[in-house]
């Protein structure tokens, strides 16, 4: 049964127990903006890269793509920026700290540098973690002026990649000297800045110290910034001073590796970097 | 006005819309809906489909890319089975935020022979995609081990084991063929080496000219520092060569790509 009156619009003819639905139209607004959406459609389809033909998709008379706009975009930034990185490039490295607009320049984007590129290994405080220096003090390897953090940073460590990476081996005193000598020069160094495992080792561990070691580390323990031996004197550690890190360390050797940085960061962002580092406490 | 109804439609509808009022024998055959909906949905799968297969543009020829040497591939497998993807994925967008946080934007040519692909959505952690020698072996050794131990704010998860965990090319053949059928160009010559040259890259004192010659680039090392193949040694070398086959300095990407 129906119950429709008169004015009411057509029903669509469906009825399910007697309930019938009036078939009225679309509203307006909705129509327009459905024909409005294809229209859109049509016009979107020309100007952007659309349809797959033969070879390749039209590429639509905006002439846009993705890779052009990410293209437009880093030269944009590195257009806007092209001035300070050319001075920043030009400038001696121990002159930048002394120019404050490109020195601000230098450690804002050194620090943003950092961050991506370095925090993993050195810590995004740059405080390090065993086996990765600490850049925040003045205990430095390889050295801590800013042209040495500068070569540091743009060849890198121990790496393959770099012939020109800083290199240099302690050797594995496991196969040189029996256990006991071991025990004694690793008693030894710890009398250096603290109290030794086993006080009556110690003298015998300077001498095995002094044949062995003082070479690259120095007879009086402060290290060698020429091939990257740790100050074994003043109890900043890189692997650590308790008796089994130094057993393990002496034993085997270490071999602190970081990638070069050349072919990865610009040279404007490695000169921004290393001043950035230079500038964190322990620059000299 | 009448009170029954017994014309499907109203007179005037019947009239404007005689050809499309057929949809009703569609709508009321269960059959015929399902049999007409798959064609759509195929017509529509082929337009968007098809074309990718003979469209030159969609992998553009790029120097350099190698199928992934027996180790590479192990680690890959390893990669895969440890859900690494369900926090990393290894396509490194076109915009600029991620070009400049990960390096080039990858070309499709570089996961040519990714079956399954790694691209991923998910990024609990950074991209992968190149990661190759951004760290050394080392870090990577401490990290897997221990994340927290070098980045004391990671949520990832200790992969320790991997190191205790010794593996043998027992599979490795087979591993191949099954890559050579879904279309990775292995040779024979590849295949009949596999073993030996799985065992060779993680061993700096073995005869490895023949690895190199069949994959150039390759990187031969003592991954983890420890004797013997273990799943850290084939995930390391895996790591350590993602994104570094293209020589990015000789390649100038077509912009209308
Ligand atoms: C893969 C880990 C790793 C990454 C990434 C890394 N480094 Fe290093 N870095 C090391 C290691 C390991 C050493 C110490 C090597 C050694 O034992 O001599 C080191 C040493 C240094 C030194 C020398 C410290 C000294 O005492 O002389 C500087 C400076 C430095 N890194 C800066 C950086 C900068 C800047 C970056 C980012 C562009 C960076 N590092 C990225 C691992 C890394
Ligand atoms: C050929 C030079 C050389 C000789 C000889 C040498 N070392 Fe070293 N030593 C190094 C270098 C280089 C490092 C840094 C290794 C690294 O950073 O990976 C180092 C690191 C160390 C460390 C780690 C310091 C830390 O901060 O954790 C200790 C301890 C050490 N050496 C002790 C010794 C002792 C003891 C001897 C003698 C038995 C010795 N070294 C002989 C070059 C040498
Ligand atoms: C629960 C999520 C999660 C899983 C699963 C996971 N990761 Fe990670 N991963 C992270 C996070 C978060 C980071 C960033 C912090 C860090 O460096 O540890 C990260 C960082 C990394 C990095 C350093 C990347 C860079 O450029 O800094 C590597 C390499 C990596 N993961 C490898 C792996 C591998 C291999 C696996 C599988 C065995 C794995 N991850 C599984 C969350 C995860």
């Amino acid at each position: 049964m129906s119950n429709k009156q008169k004015g009411d619009p057509e029903t669509t003819g469906h009825s399910w127990d007697g309930i019938e639905e009036f078939n009225n139209p679309m509203p307006r607004w909705w129509l327009w903006t459905f024909y409005a959406t294809i229209i859109w459609a049509i016009g979107y389809s020309i100007a952007y890269p659309a349809w797959p033909m033969v070879n390749r998709a039209t590429e639509g008379v905006l002439g846009w793509s993705t890779r052009g706009e990410v293209a437009k975009e880093i030269a944009a930034v590195n257009e806007a920026n092209e001035a300070i990185n050319a001075r920043l490039e030009s400038s001696e490295l121990s002159d930048i700290s002394s120019d404050p607009d490109l020195n601000n320049y230098a450690v804002q984007a050194g620090g943003a540098v950092f961050r991506t590129w370095c925090a993993q290994c050195h810590g995004s405080g740059a405080a390090g973690a065993p086996g990765y220096p600490n850049l925040l003090d003045d205990d430095w390897l390889w050295g801590g002026d800013i042209e040495s953090i500068y070569t540091t940073v743009r060849h890198g460590i121990r790496n393959e990649e770099d012939p020109d990476a800083r290199w240099s081996q302690m050797p594995s005193f496991g196969e040189f000297l029996d256990k006991e000598e071991i025990e004694q020069v690793v008693n030894y160094v710890m009398s250096l800045t603290g109290t030794p495992q086993d006080p009556s080792q110690v003298d015998a561990g300077r001498e095995v110290y002094m044949d062995n070691c003082a070479a690259c580390h120095m007879e009086d323990a402060t290290g060698d910034r020429m091939q990257g031996a740790p100050n074994l004197g003043n109890a900043i550690w890189l692997y650590g001073g308790d008796y089994d890190t130094l057993m393990e360390t002496v034993t085997y050797s270490r071999f602190g590796v970081m990638p070069s940085w050349e072919e990865r960061l610009t040279e404007a962002q490695i000169r921004a970097v290393s001043t950035y580092v230079h500038q964190l406490g322990g620059g000299e | 006005m009448s009170t029954e109804q017994k014309s499907p439609k109203p007179a005037s509808a019947r009239k404007r819309f005689s050809i499309i009022d057929k949809h009703r024998i569609i709508e009321t055959n269960a059959t015929l809906l399902l049999i007409f909906s798959f064609l759509v949905v195929t017509i529509g799968g082929l337009v968007q489909i098809t074309p990718l297969f003979y469209l030159e543009n969609t992998i553009e020829k790029v120097e350099g890319m190698r199928p992934y040497t027996p180790l590479e591939l192990t680690g890959r497998e390893i990669y895969v089975r440890e859900g690494c993807y369900t926090c990393h994925s290894q396509m490194i967008r076109p915009m600029r935020d991620e070009v400049e946080r990960y390096g080039h934007y990858s070309l499709a040519a570089e996961s040519m022979y990714d079956h399954p692909f790694q691209w991923g959505s998910k990024r609990t952690g950074p991209d992968l995609a190149r990661v190759g020698g951004r760290y050394s072996d080392e870090w990577h050794l401490d990290h897997l081990r221990d994340p927290q131990s070098v980045v004391p704010e990671s949520i990832m998860p200790k992969y320790a084991f991997l190191e205790r965990r010794m593996i043998e090319p027992t599979y490795i053949v087979d591993l191949l063929k099954a890559q050579r059928a879904v279309g990775v160009p292995y040779t024979d010559e590849m295949i009949e080496h596999a073993a030996a040259d799985f065992m060779a890259q993680a061993d700096p004192d073995s005869d490895y000219g023949g690895l190199q010659e069949r994959y150039p680039n390759t990187q031969v090392r003592n991954f983890d520092g420890a004797p013997g193949v273990s799943e850290m040694d084939a995930m390391i070398a895996y790591l350590q060569m993602l994104g570094t086959l293209v020589d990015f300095s000789t390649f100038t990407p077509d912009a209308s790509r």
